[in-house]
């Protein structure tokens, strides 16, 4: 990901008055002190020191809010010019850091603690305990290896949504009408998709792709029966929803290809396989990577179609981390379990995809 | 006079021939597949607006064809209320989608406003001026942002469930806004970038030499111009948005639920009474398949903003 378009020289002389310097010094740390003096005042009340009436956190929430308004307002004050710049990005930095950062602390707090929402006796520190017991729970691993399958369907995926573009991308009529249409699974809901396709179209006994297997000569069809089945209907619905995505990134890097390369090769006498293996698809490796990344961080995701159609069955054949991690907080209330899950999670995933990354990288290179 | 005999003089060669049919059976092909691929497409949107419009036993004869071998009943719409002869009358079901429909409209189009207003500035500033935080440069910055991107939903669920409790934001719009806002940020801010980084910044050099500020500049030059970009990253964030259901069924239950939350709980009380399913699908689809044709290209557009470098 390289740094995008020149950047903006501008040289503007400040005179930054010391009274404004100090104002905007003053107001920031008025602003944190308010927070501090906020969080401090609820933490005792938290604790049971002495009862102030607090119901909720929400008081931290708005002084964390007006110390955020603050400290932006701050900079311009007491930097000028270069405030202004950094105001640009400080809403958007604030936010995340406040939205991501925080939660994610406090999850691993949660992570290694035994708390169960419906319990009453609260949070306890337990260590390593929620490690120890999924170290030893076969169905997260099943959810694992199932994200393996799930992640290997993309390269079915992958050759089926370049056929789509390359269709897409040659001499046709209506290309416009084509284009809508295909693009038209991936606007629709994914629990409206679990509904229309996964529960009524594939009902055994109704459903048209019932009637059609049976045509077919599958005498008794059920896409949900076995779990190899019914893992491979959760992949060819995921599938449906999310090859238009892929397709359009790929066509668009169809399209920024000159159309003299492939004349050229043309005229060296290449037909039109190998002027695809030897042309089109290399020059397609960057935006295949970049593809087939987005793809692989949006199926770790997978979990609205498994919930609403299967909910993890047959015996975990379907589920994906992140359904089975819904149901064990629904069903068990679990939060300090689920949220370890998770951590471990959101590791693999971090390692997995920067691995990926340095080894595409490395596998670039040489070419270019 | 003799009379003209018409002999042909030029012939098509056996071989021009042959490419003339290969040619064609090519044709064939390629509109056969595009063929196949649109039925698959738009089959299951298809057979969801006609099954709204059947009874059972056309649901269970597998009639697929309006006025051809069944007739159509509002019978589906009748029961969400929206029916013709139900539409003036007083109806909780009807009440119930609308608010969840609602629901999801304020939330959809405000963390996606949100999402836009918050990334397109992000995005203007890391692609004109350099900062430092600490050792984080620009691009560092860029990948913090991005690599939100990563991050699963679950993996904020469970912690975020809890302190929603403590802040009272469970099951509020607003806790849900301010989740989404944070799950589209990165794709708009990685859509806004790729467009900032076309415009010359010739542009804002001249009008600050006219006097404008920086934000002047970037108000009255570089929003104007990169209208279309952002407009793509709204339109992204919504369907994304629109569509999301984890998070909403985990932290909403009674007044904040959201449609696809609709859905999905009708789906497993109500067995088989599928042309109401169908028509309630229907409903929660349509304003995004009205989306879909209409504003196809900015969808396009900001899709492929992402895959060409």
């Amino acid at each position: 990901m390289a740094d995008t378009g020149d950047l903006l020289h501008t040289v503007t002389n400040d005179n930054l008055s010391p009274r404004r310097v100090a104002f905007g010094r003053a107001i920031m740390w008025a602003a944190a002190g308010v927070l501090a003096l906020v969080a401090v005042v609820q933490t005792l009340h938290a604790t049971g020191r002495f009862d102030l009436g607090f119901t909720t956190w929400r008081p931290t929430l708005y002084a964390y809010v007006f110390w955020a308004v603050a400290f932006c307002w701050g900079q311009v004050l007491t930097r000028g010019e270069q405030g202004k710049r950094v105001l640009f990005v400080l809403p958007a930095a604030l936010f995340v850091i406040s939205m991501v950062v925080f939660p994610l602390l406090f999850g691993l707090v949660i992570a290694f603690s035994d708390w169960n929402l419906s319990s009453p006796t609260g949070r306890k520190f337990n260590g390593v305990d929620n490690l120890v017991q999924m170290w030893g729970d076969p169905f997260y691993w099943n959810a694992l290896r199932n994200m393996v399958w799930y992640v290997l369907a993309i390269i079915v995926e992958y050759t089926i949504a370049f056929g789509l573009a390359l269709l897409l991308n040659s001499q046709i009529r209506a290309r416009k009408f084509f284009r809508v249409a295909f693009l038209l699974p991936l606007m629709l809901s994914p629990v409206a998709v679990s509904w229309m396709v996964g529960k009524s179209m594939m009902e055994i006994r109704f459903g048209p792709l019932a009637r059609l297997a049976r045509e077919l000569g599958w005498a008794e069809p059920s896409f949900f029966g076995s779990p190899w089945m019914a893992k491979l209907t959760i992949m060819v619905m995921d599938a449906w929803t999310f090859i238009p995505f892929m397709m359009i990134m790929i066509l668009a890097g169809l399209q920024a290809i000159p159309k003299e390369v492939q004349e050229a090769a043309k005229v060296d006498g290449a037909n039109g396989w190998r002027g695809f293996w030897e042309v089109t698809f290399p020059l397609m490796l960057p935006v295949t990577i970049t593809v087939i990344l987005i793809r692989i961080i949006f199926k770790l995701k997978l979990a609205d179609i498994i919930i609403n159609v299967t909910s993890g069955g047959p015996g975990g054949a379907t589920d994906s981390v992140t359904s089975f991690i819904f149901r064990e907080y629904r069903d068990r209330s679990n939060v300090g379990y689920g949220t370890l899950l998770a951590m471990v999670y959101l590791v693999i995933i971090v390692v997995a995809i920067t691995l990926l990354m340095k080894i595409s990288d490395r596998w670039m290179r040489p070419k270019y | 006079m003799a009379p003209i005999t018409h002999t042909q003089i030029f012939h098509d060669s056996s071989t021009d021939l042959s490419h003339r049919a290969k040619w064609f059976t090519g044709r064939v092909a390629v509109y056969g597949a595009l063929i196949i691929w649109t039925v698959i497409c738009l089959f299951p949107i298809y057979w969801t607006i006609t099954t709204s419009f059947k009874m059972a036993p056309d649901v269970m004869k597998g009639n697929m064809v309006p006025w051809w071998d069944y007739t159509p009943k509002w019978l589906g719409w009748k029961s969400l209320g929206l029916s013709p002869d139900t539409i003036g009358t007083e109806s909780t079901v009807r009440d119930e989608f609308m608010k969840r429909f609602l629901n999801s409209v304020i939330t959809s189009v405000s963390s996606s406003a949100l999402a836009v207003v918050l990334g397109s500035l992000a995005a203007y500033g890391l692609s004109r001026f350099s900062y430092r935080f600490g050792y984080m440069r620009n691009a560092d910055i860029s990948f913090f942002f991005l690599s939100q991107l990563i991050l699963p939903p679950v993996v904020l669920a469970l912690p975020f469930l809890v302190l929603y409790k403590s802040l009272a934001l469970l099951d509020t719009r607003i806790g849900l806004i301010l989740l989404y806002t944070l799950t589209v940020l990165p794709i708009v801010i990685w859509i806004m970038r790729d467009q900032f980084a076309g415009i010359p910044t010739e542009l804002e050099e001249a009008a600050m030499v006219d006097g404008l500020s920086i934000w002047g500049a970037f108000a009255t030059i570089v929003m104007p111009i990169s209208l279309p970009g952002m407009v793509a990253a709204f339109i992204l964030s919504l369907v994304l948005t629109w569509n999301e259901y984890f998070f909403a069924a985990l932290l909403t239950s009674t007044h904040a639920n959201t449609l696809p939350v609709m859905v999905a709980s009708q789906t497993g009380s109500q067995g088989i009474s599928w042309w109401s399913m169908a028509a309630l699908s229907f409903a929660a689809i349509l304003p995004l398949i009205v989306i879909g044709v209409v504003l196809e290209r900015y969808i396009i557009k900001g899709m492929a903003a992402g895959a060409v470098k």
